[in-house]
């Protein structure tokens, strides 16, 4: 069972991950408007930085 | 509207931006398409100084950054306006950024209790697995103590919304649902804790995991709703667009957002407008209809030093008014402190979910407790006797239970809401369905808020078209009514407007007027009845007088019908005259219809109401009705109602129509009887599910089945609300479609 030894730990390591990519993705503010982006990706206009 | 716009000052709104920049959120009606979308973001962004221009698709709302040397936000208003987009800008308010907080924070606690539960099941299936195969202790140790090490702190991250509230509760002397479910996760926790370190072959740690994700998921769903109900109202409120004429020290005239006035401010009400601030007169007199307040249609007269409340419209003179703070008058304060004693009865409800939990904990608990005494008395060993029992306490942790009345809610709340109805208690739902007398307000409630012509069919067609052209050019109340009668007309070009007469044209040559009958040279004519109000017409030789009346809403028949077939006894308390209110209730068949009625007295008549045993929905708009609302056991009220009456309501409608009023009954009565289903069959899950349990059957694998098996069955059924609702909508659709499209398409 030593392959746990590595096994175990990157498992974990890619639940934080994808953990903080929701944490991050939230503090972005990306679930306030659950609606708009559909669209937004049909549009051919790139926004204006 | 938008050449209005253009002369207010919107200073108020507009906050500080990085690198000097300023920005605005605007609250937007319209939005009901995804190229409307491209095209706002792409008219603004090509406005010089518009540095950045983002809608939020789902809360209908537009961040504007801007360069403050080149544009202003007016001129951002005004070019929305040209754009076809009615905009306002607004502020959230405390409760909406309250609101936002929580659904943050519970979105994270969702998040760690996700991550968490994945983590532990990958964990816990090998382990399952391996106890039926060939798993060492040794392994299996690791794996618990694995699990213990992401369980326990996500417990204590994610757990915080449960603790924090069975934590209140206790405090607070009455236990609610979150106290059982914090006793089962912690007693789960726990014990596994126990069991991994005893080297046991059982721990509970993606259970109580489990749990939490199920609940948690609950919770946001429900705050999801009332979040974006919030956002909607808040868009409401502030696209009304109430703008004051705000007078300073020089005298000169600023037009200035309603919410930005201060107490002391002086502000000129012209004729024809509301007055948006309570205050007293400073110079001027005039004639003002008070209805939104007091509900008396009759027309009073005011000069310097008399009060005047927010609502009330202007009809003759100009007046300069002082603003006072809300809360000073005397008739806000007598309807301030009624609302505030009438509040406390309905404060005492106890939610379904909440009484449920009362029976409910105390059996689980005395249950757990017996098991625990019958093993030990059968000489099982104290070791196993405690497994036993905190298995019984996991597996009745009410997750069916505590979804049953979320999932409902949710449910509902979305069917409200495309009905154009905001709730604003969560627990209104829940009161509503157990109705059994409605009574209406009479003004603004009954009938629509503002005056309509009642004699058009009386009138030459014609020259009433006319009329409505040439009143499309003055303001005064009467002319506006008339107004209404033409879509897409455009005002005649050179209009006069003689002071206290009316307005005149030249229309092909014949001199077309419109006001008082001196005025138009024609006949004093008797009106059809007392509360009418006259403005006449002249063209050339042809005369006409116009009869202008509060009229009903355009169902209001119909849906007193269906109402009284439906069982409902129904009332009218009214603020207006009793022979006003006589010849409407006669009108609708409702028999006891009782007028002249100052705050107090309807309240009185209410708590008579209620102490015959009767459940009464108040439905009304008025400031005199806002006691009233508060202390019937359920209230509504249209979205023209008075700000104060709208606080006290337990849900807002958005139509001209009376069918919202139909409509929540029939959702909440609907959505008590799948709340009450789902109690059920969490009860039936028990009933199966804690004999197992007792019996010492229950290992890790059986609850977390049962445990998502009961879960998603309440959700599912839940979610058949949905067909019964639109179906009932379809069939209902032709005798009452939602008045305004584009409110109905944000609804």
């Amino acid at each position: 069972m030593n392959v746990l030894i590595y096994l175990v730990p990157i498992a974990l390591a890619l639940g934080m991950t994808a953990l903080f990519a929701f944490m991050w993705s939230l503090k972005n503010g990306q679930y306030e408007d659950s609606e708009g982006p559909a669209h937004r990706i049909l549009s051919d206009e790139d926004v204006k930085k | 509207m938008s050449d209005a716009l253009t002369t207010v000052d919107f200073s108020s709104f507009v906050r500080s931006a990085e690198q000097g920049r300023a920005s605005m959120d605007l609250a937007l009606d319209g939005v009901d398409c995804a190229t409307c979308m491209d095209d706002i973001e792409g008219t603004m962004q090509k406005v010089a100084g518009v540095v950045s221009a983002r809608l939020n698709l789902t809360t209908h709302r537009l961040r504007l950054v801007w360069e403050p040397e080149a544009t202003n936000a007016s001129a951002l208003v005004a070019a929305l306006a040209k754009g076809g987009y009615r905009a306002y800008p607004f502020e959230q308010s405390r409760v909406e950024q309250e609101e936002t907080r929580r659904t943050q924070w519970l979105l994270k606690c969702l998040g760690v209790a996700g991550f968490a539960a994945m983590n532990i099941m990958l964990l816990s299936v090998s382990v399952w697995s391996g106890n039926v195969t060939d798993i060492t202790p040794e392994t299996r140790d690791f794996f618990h103590w694995l699990s213990a090490l992401i369980a326990l702190p996500a417990a204590a991250y994610a757990g915080q919304p449960f603790f924090r509230s069975a934590l209140a509760s206790m405090r607070a002397g009455k236990l609610n649902m979150d106290f059982p479910i914090s006793l089962g996760i912690l007693l789960a926790l726990s014990m596994s804790v126990v069991e991994t370190a005893l080297h046991g072959e059982e721990a509970y740690f993606d259970s109580a995991i489990m749990l939490l994700l199920f609940l948690l998921a609950g919770r946001y769903l429900d705050q999801a709703m009332r979040k974006r109900t919030r956002a909607a109202a808040g868009n409401l409120a502030a696209l009304k667009g109430e703008v004051a004429q705000r007078l300073n020290a020089e005298g000169a005239l600023t037009a200035v957002p309603v919410s930005a006035l201060n107490k002391g401010d002086h502000i000129l009400v012209r004729p024809g407008d509301r007055v948006p601030a309570d205050g007293v007169i400073l110079s001027g007199s005039s004639e003002i209809d008070t209805s939104l307040v007091t509900g008396e249609t009759m027309r009073a007269r005011v000069g310097e030093g008399a009060r005047v409340y927010a609502g009330s419209m202007n009809f003759e003179g100009a007046l300069t008014v002082e603003v006072t703070a809300a809360g000073e008058g005397t008739m806000l304060d007598e309807v301030a402190r009624l609302v505030e004693k009438a509040g406390e009865a309905r404060s005492r409800y106890m939610r379904l979910a909440d009484r449920a939990a009362r029976v409910y904990a105390p059996i689980v608990h005395v249950t757990a407790a017996s098991t625990l005494i019958f093993w030990l008395l059968m000489g099982a060993g104290a070791h196993h006797s405690i497994i036993i029992a905190i298995s019984v306490l996991i597996i009745t942790c009410p997750c069916a239970l505590a979804l049953a009345v979320p999932a409902v809610q949710v449910v509902a709340a979305g069917h409200l809401f495309r009905a154009g109805i905001f709730l604003n208690n969560a627990d209104a739902l829940e009161r509503l369905a157990e109705i059994d007398t409605i009574v209406f307000d009479k003004t603004g409630t009954l009938t629509l808020p503002d005056p309509n012509v009642v004699n058009a069919g009386a009138l030459e067609p014609e020259l009433l078209r006319r009329a409505a052209r040439l009143a499309l050019s003055s303001r005064h109340p009467l002319a506006l009514a008339v107004s209404r009668l033409v879509v897409d007309a455009a005002p005649f070009e050179s209009v006069e407007e003689v002071a206290g007469a009316g307005v005149r044209a030249l229309v092909d040559g014949v001199e077309l007027r419109l006001g008082s009958a001196e005025f138009c040279d024609a006949h004093v004519h008797q009106p059809s009845s007392a509360d009418v109000s006259l403005i006449y017409v002249r063209f050339g030789e042809e005369r006409a007088a116009i009869e202008i009346r509060q009229s009903l809403r355009p169902d209001a028949f119909a849906i007193v019908e269906t109402l009284r077939q439906r069982g409902f006894d129904l009332r009218i308390f009214s603020g207006d005259r009793p022979e006003a209110v006589a010849p409407l209730a006669r009108q609708l068949g409702i028999e006891r219809a009782d007028g002249g009625m100052n705050p107090a007295q309807k309240i009185a008549a209410i708590e008579a109401l209620r102490d015959q045993g009767r459940k009464v929905l108040m439905v009304g708009d008025g400031i005199n009705d806002a006691p009233a609302l508060a202390a019937a056991y359920a209230s509504l009220s249209p979205i023209t109602a008075a700000d104060l009456a709208q606080a006290q309501a337990d849900a807002v409608f958005l139509s001209d129509r009376l069918a919202p009023v139909a409509q929540a009954l029939e959702i909440a009565r609907q959505s008590r009887a799948l709340m009450r289903q789902n109690l059920w069959i969490s009860v039936l899950y028990n009933t199966f599910a804690v004999p197992l349990a007792i019996a010492g059957y229950v290992t890790p694998l059986i609850a977390a089945a049962a445990m998502s098996g009961s879960s998603i069955i309440v959700t599912l059924n839940a979610l058949r609300m949905r067909g019964v609702a639109r179906k009932d909508q379809a069939e209902r659709a032709p005798v009452a479609p939602l008045s305004v499209a584009t409110q109905e398409h944000r609804a």
